[in-house]
C-alpha cells in the first residue's frame, strides 16, 4: 500500500490525494483572511449549521448525489451565519455567545435529523455520517472535479479582491470611511468560507472543516510578516496536511481522513510555533537569553570600572568587585571567566583589571548609566538614592538615539558633564555594598 | 484627485441637529456645528462626551438617529473622496502582517476603484507621505516593530496619501513621544497652510490654544464652538468638564430602558 501511495500508481488514492491537496490550498488562502478578520469561529458555526441542510436535502431527494446535498449544506450554512449576525445585532447577546448558540442548536438539529434519515429504508447506502467526520476515501473523480473548480474560483476571487480584503481585515472603519463597501466585502468573504466549508465537508467532515480554515493560516503567520507570502505559505501548509493526512488515512482505512488531516496540520503548526525564525518560541527564548547574558556582562564591566574609579587603581581585588552586586561566588566566577574569554578582563589570582577593549565598553556603559541617573534626578524629580536601580534596568537597552536625546537635554540645561564620564550623583562605594543595590 | 467642482465654500463641514444613539441610548444630542475651511479644529470634552462618536457620525460610520451632515455642501456619500480619516491607534491590530509602506498605500485605494492594481504613482505618493511624517526610513518595517509614536505617524501618512480636503483625526497626539508630537504638529500646520481643514479629537487641554485655531467643546451636547480665543474660556471649560450632565444622562438612560 505504502509503495502504491508513494509511486502514485493507485488511481483511487491519487484522486483522494489530489482532492485533499486542492482543498487544503483553497482553505489555506481563504483561512488567511478569516483568521486576520477574526472570523474563524463564525466559520465553525457555518460548518455545523450545514449538517441539517445535508440531511434535509437527502430526505427530499432520497439520493446520495453530492450536488443536492451540498446545495442543502450551503443554504443552511448561510442561514446559520445570518442567524449569528441577526442575533448579535438585534439583541444584547454577545457575538461569541450567539455563535455558540447557533453552532450547538444546528448541530443538535442535524444529529437528530440524521437519526431519522438512518431509519429510512435506503439509508444503508447513504453514508451521511461521513459528513460529520469526513470520508476522503470515498471521493470519486466527479467530486475532485467539483473541488478543483471551487478551489480555482476561490483562489482567483481572493486574488482579485486581495487589496480590498487586506484593508478590510486590517482596519474596517478606515476602509468604510474611504468608501469601500465593507458590508459587501464581509459578505463575500463569508461566502468564500461557505463554499470552502461545503466542499470540504465530504472529505474532512463538518467538525473539522474549521481546522482546515484556521490551522494552516495560523501556522503560516509564524513564518512571514507579509500578507501575500502568508497566504501562499498557508496554501502550502494546507496542501501538505491534505496530502499527508489523506495518505495516512488511505493506508489505514479505519482512520477517517478528517482527524488525520487535522492532526497533521496541528503538528505543522506546533513545529512552526517552536521553530519559526523571528516569531518562534525557541528564537524568542534564545533572544532573551542573549540579552540576559549581555546585561550580566555589562554589569560586571561596570562593577570593575567603579571599583577602579574608587580605588584609583587598575588592578582591583575580586572581593571588592563582588560587593557591588548580589552575586553568588559561583555566578561571579563564571561571569569573570566569560569576560576573560571575550578579552574584556584580565585576571591575576584574586585581582582583576579591564583590558583596553573592556575599559572602552565599560566607559560607554557607565556613561549611559550616569546620564540616565542625572536625567532622572533633574527631570523626573526622583530622589538621588533611588536612581541607581532605575538607571540599572534601563541602561542596557537604551537605543543610541535616546542617549543622544539625553545628552541634548542635559546639555540644554548646562548639566551635561564636560568630562567623558559624568560623575555619579551618588557616592560610589568601593568597599561596603552600596545601599542602593539592595 | 479632488473633483474640479470643489466648492470654494467657507464651510468645510456642516452638522445640523445631529443625534446619535447606541442601542437606543443617545450619546450625542442635537449637535449643531459648522466648521470653517482651512483651520485646525480641536474637539475637546470629558470621557464619554461623544467626541469619537461625533467624528464617526461626520464620516458616516455610525447611523444617525436624526439630523444631517454636509461636507462642502454635499452628502457624506458624495463627499467621501474629500475626506481623510485617522482612527485611534488602538483600533487596529498592530501585529497584522503588513509593513509601514503597505499601510500608507491603503490611502490610495479609494481612488483606484475596485479592480485597478497598485502601481508606481500610488507607491510614489505613499512614499512621499511617509517622507512628510519623517518615516521614510521605516517603509519596509513590519508595523508591530514600530514605536507607538511611529505607528501614529504611519496612520497620519496614510491619511496624507488620501489627498483629501478635510481630515478627521481621532486623538492623533495620544501617547506619542515629544519628537512625534512636534512632527505631527508640523505636518498639521503644513496641511492648514495648503488650505486643508483638520478636525482632531484632543485630550491635552494645555496645548489647545497653542495648537488649534478653533475648538468644539462637547459633552453629549455642544457646549461651545468657535475660534479658540473666544470660546476656550474658563467658563466654557467649567460647563464642559464641571459636573456631570445629570439630567441629560438620566434622560438618555430612560430612553434606553424604554426600548427594552
Amino acid at each position: 500500500m505504502l509503495q502504491r501511495l508513494l509511486t502514485f500508481s493507485d488511481f483511487n488514492t491519487n484522486i483522494v490525494l489530489l482532492g485533499s491537496v486542492l482543498l487544503g490550498c483553497a482553505c489555506g488562502v481563504v483561512g488567511t483572511f478569516t483568521v486576520l478578520r477574526g472570523r474563524s469561529l463564525m466559520a465553525d458555526a457555518l460548518a455545523h449549521a450545514a449538517l441539517p441542510g445535508v440531511c434535509i436535502a437527502f430526505l427530499i431527494t432520497g439520493s446520495r448525489e453530492l450536488g443536492p446535498l451540498l446545495a442543502g449544506a450551503l443554504a443552511f450554512g448561510v442561514l446559520g451565519v445570518l442567524a449569528v449576525m441577526g442575533i448579535s445585532r438585534s439583541s444584547r447577546v454577545k457575538e461569541d455567545a450567539a455563535i455558540a448558540l447557533v453552532l450547538s442548536t444546528t448541530f443538535g438539529l442535524g444529529v437528530a435529523l440524521l437519526s431519522i434519515v438512518q431509519r429510512s429504508p435506503d439509508a444503508a447506502h447513504a453514508g451521511l455520517e461521513g459528513f460529520i467526520f469526513g470520508k476522503a476515501a470515498s471521493m470519486v473523480v466527479r467530486d475532485v472535479q467539483l473541488i478543483a473548480v471551487v478551489a480555482g474560483l476561490v483562489v482567483i476571487t481572493c486574488g482579485i479582491f486581495y487589496r480590498q480584503f487586506k484593508v478590510l481585515c486590517f482596519d474596517r472603519e478606515f476602509a468604510h470611511s474611504a468608501g469601500l463597501r465593507v458590508q459587501l466585502l464581509d459578505l463575500l468573504l463569508m461566502g468564500l468560507v461557505c463554499v470552502c466549508t461545503v466542499v470540504a465537508l465530504p472529505a474532512v467532515g463538518l467538525v473539522l472543516a474549521v481546522a482546515m480554515l484556521t490551522i494552516p493560516a495560523v501556522a503560516a503567520r509564524c513564518w512571514s510578516d507579509r500578507l501575500g507570502i502568508m497566504a501562499i505559505i498557508a496554501a502550502v501548509v494546507g496542501a501538505m496536511s491534505g496530502a499527508i493526512g489523506s495518505g495516512i488515512s488511505a493506508m489505514k482505512p479505519k482512520l477517517s481522513a478528517g482527524p488525520v488531516i487535522t492532526l497533521v496540520a496541528a503538528l505543522i503548526f506546533i513545529a512552526s510555533l517552536l521553530c519559526a525564525p523571528r516569531r518562534g518560541l525557541i528564537a524568542g527564548w534564545w533572544r532573551k537569553r542573549a540579552l540576559r547574558n549581555k546585561i550580566s556582562l555589562q554589569n560586571i564591566l561596570r562593577a570593575i570600572f567603579e571599583v577602579q574609579e574608587a580605588q584609583q587603581a587598575a588592578l582591583v581585588p575580586v572581593c571588592d568587585v563582588a560587593l557591588k552586586r548580589a552575586w553568588t561566588p559561583a555566578e561571579l566566577d563564571s561571569l569573570l571567566r566569560h569576560a576573560v574569554r571575550r578579552g574584556l578582563v584580565s585576571r591575576e589570582a584574586d585581582r582583576v583589571a579591564l583590558s583596553p577593549e573592556g575599559r572602552k565598553q565599560a566607559q560607554a556603559i557607565v556613561r549611559t548609566h550616569r546620564l540616565w541617573e542625572v536625567y532622572l534626578v533633574t527631570h523626573a524629580a526622583i530622589a538621588t538614592d533611588h536612581v541607581d536601580r532605575d538607571a540599572d534596568t534601563i541602561e542596557h537597552v537604551l537605543p543610541a538615539e535616546i542617549i543622544a536625546e539625553l545628552e541634548a537635554r542635559l546639555r540644554e540645561d548646562g548639566r551635561l558633564p564636560a568630562v567623558v564620564i559624568p560623575d555619579s550623583p551618588h557616592a560610589v562605594a568601593a568597599h561596603s555594598r552600596a545601599g542602593v543595590h539592595e | 484627485m479632488i473633483p474640479a467642482a470643489l466648492p470654494n465654500a467657507a464651510i468645510a463641514i456642516d452638522v445640523h441637529d445631529l443625534t446619535v444613539a447606541y442601542h437606543r441610548k443617545p450619546v450625542l444630542w442635537d449637535v449643531d456645528v459648522q466648521v470653517p475651511v482651512g483651520k485646525l479644529i480641536a474637539i475637546v470634552g470629558p470621557n464619554g462626551a461623544g467626541k469619537s462618536t461625533l467624528l464617526k457620525a461626520m464620516l458616516g460610520l455610525v447611523p444617525l438617529a436624526s439630523g444631517r451632515v454636509e461636507i462642502f455642501g454635499r452628502s457624506i456619500r458624495e463627499a467621501r473622496a474629500l475626506v481623510g480619516y485617522v482612527p485611534q491607534r488602538e483600533s487596529v491590530d498592530w501585529d497584522f502582517p503588513i509593513d509601514a509602506m503597505g499601510v500608507v498605500t491603503m490611502g490610495t485605494y479609494a481612488q483606484l476603484g475596485w479592480l485597478r492594481r497598485v502601481g508606481q504613482p500610488q507607491r510614489e505618493r505613499a512614499l512621499a507621505a511617509l517622507k512628510q511624517v519623517g518615516m521614510s526610513d521605516f517603509a519596509q518595517r513590519q508595523i508591530g516593530q514600530l514605536s507607538g509614536g511611529q505607528q501614529q505617524r504611519v496612520f497620519l501618512a496614510r491619511a496624507l496619501a488620501q489627498d483629501a480636503a478635510l481630515y478627521l483625526m481621532d486623538e492623533p497626539f495620544a501617547g506619542v513621544d515629544a519628537a512625534t508630537e512636534r512632527a505631527i504638529l508640523d505636518v498639521l500646520r503644513t496641511m492648514r497652510d495648503a488650505g486643508k481643514t483638520v478636525i482632531a479629537v484632543h485630550h491635552d487641554l494645555q496645548t489647545v490654544p497653542q495648537y488649534f485655531d478653533h475648538v468644539i467643546m462637547l459633552n453629549m451636547r455642544l457646549v461651545a464652538a468657535g475660534p479658540t480665543n473666544d470660546v476656550f474660556t474658563q467658563e466654557n471649560l467649567q460647563k464642559t468638564y464641571g459636573g456631570r450632565l445629570n439630567l441629560l444622562e438620566q434622560a438618555a438612560e430612560a430612553v434606553r430602558r424604554a426600548g427594552t
